[in-house]
């Protein structure tokens, strides 16, 4: 049984160039070994004239279908009860989850997309305001922040909200080293995030596609 | 915070189910492609016929060519025009619909004058589906009235 204390479960800093997709993380668990011997014990009457091995139109034995389905399905629990534990999310994003339907079956990434894209842009903006030697307007910063935390709110990205009201406690104190190292560290929440959301859309589109293979016509 | 004496304590949480909303509207004003998504995707699966504005200018120039909802939701720091001038120049204008103002983390100063502008009520971000239950309840309310 796999902990959420697990090392692969902890956070990992990223540098900050943050990347479209994130193939290399996806392996959330070690592949389950599954018992062959239903399979050779089978096998053992292949010869037999007449004899049909019940089979998927897939080449695969229905016995093994939805493995990787109900594999990946815990997979996502235990990456959501990880986000949930660790305060990236929150119960917000239940409430997103629960306005998707058949309708629109992808309007929780179409809204974390909305998100990312607001999000890097207000990030742009901080940093390119926060370097400008010259620096003095704090009121524009309040906005940005202010529209961070909105939308951070909005999706249930937790722990980045928290660093934005932080941030905007330093900006309205006109403390520039503060916000500085608010910035930093909102910079590395935000990776967090963005990671592991990826994380989490690429195992439900798998599990989908595991899924599409349950039930399939037999020959 | 709210207006009219609601209080979070005293709101009616009740299922949308409960609510047959298939003849009011609502515009949602925020300069946030994102917030306008949320709030327009909530509102339609409470039955709600929804238009979205990206600032106060244009939801107040919407009002001026005709048009009335029933509720507005309307963010409060805005390109253009903010909330606060939106909500003054429209309750000039006469408008009588339910305003609620949409917020981030403000002081309860700067809530305050949004309130003072003209709102009917004042929540948060996000609008959780309590809170929508909550003013649908109290819009049928006024419409059955009159």
């Amino acid at each position: 049984m796999m902990s959420l204390h697990d090392d692969r479960w902890k956070p990992r800093l990223l540098e900050c160039e943050i990347p479209a997709s994130n193939p290399k993380s996806l392996q959330i668990s070690k592949p389950k070994k599954v018992n062959l011997r239903p399979h050779f014990l089978l096998l053992k009457f292949a010869f037999l004239p007449g004899f049909k091995y019940p089979v998927a139109k897939t080449g695969l034995p229905l016995w093994m279908l939805g493995l990787d389905a109900d594999r990946l399905r815990a997979d996502l629990n235990r990456l959501l009860a990880f986000l949930f534990h660790q305060g990236i999310l929150d119960e917000q994003y239940l409430q997103l989850q629960q306005l998707q339907d058949e309708s629109s079956p992808n309007f929780v990434s179409e809204v974390v997309n909305i998100y990312f894209h607001e999000s890097e842009k207000l990030l742009r903006n901080l940093r390119s305001l926060l370097m400008d030697r010259e620096f003095s307007d704090y009121d524009k910063m309040g906005i940005h922040l202010n529209q961070f935390i909105g939308s951070s709110s909005s999706i249930g990205a937790k722990r980045v909200r928290n660093v934005c009201v932080a941030f905007r406690a330093a900006s309205d104190q006109n403390n520039r080293a503060g916000c500085l190292r608010a910035l930093e560290l909102l910079e590395h929440e935000y990776c967090i995030l963005k990671n592991k959301l990826h994380e989490l859309f690429q195992i439900e589109q798998q599990r989908l596609l595991a899924a599409g293979v349950r039930y399939p016509m037999l020959n | 915070m709210s207006g009219n004496g609601a209080s979070s304590s005293s709101l009616n949480m009740i299922s949308g189910e409960d609510v047959v909303n298939n003849n009011l509207s609502a515009l949602v004003v925020d300069d946030s492609p994102l917030l306008r998504l949320l709030h327009d995707i909530h509102l339609k699966k409470y039955g709600l016929k929804v238009q979205v504005a990206e600032n106060g200018k244009v939801a107040v120039d919407l009002f001026h060519l005709g048009a009335s909802f029933d509720l507005v939701l309307m963010d409060k720091e805005m390109p253009v025009m903010n909330g606060v001038e939106a909500t003054k120049e429209l309750r000039a204008m006469g408008v009588t619909s339910m305003i609620v103002g949409v917020t981030s983390k403000d002081g309860p100063g700067e809530q305050q004058a949004f309130m003072e502008a003209g709102l009917d009520y004042c929540f948060e971000k996000p609008l959780t589906p309590e809170i929508i239950s909550f003013l649908l309840e109290e819009l049928n309310k006024h419409n059955n009235k009159n």
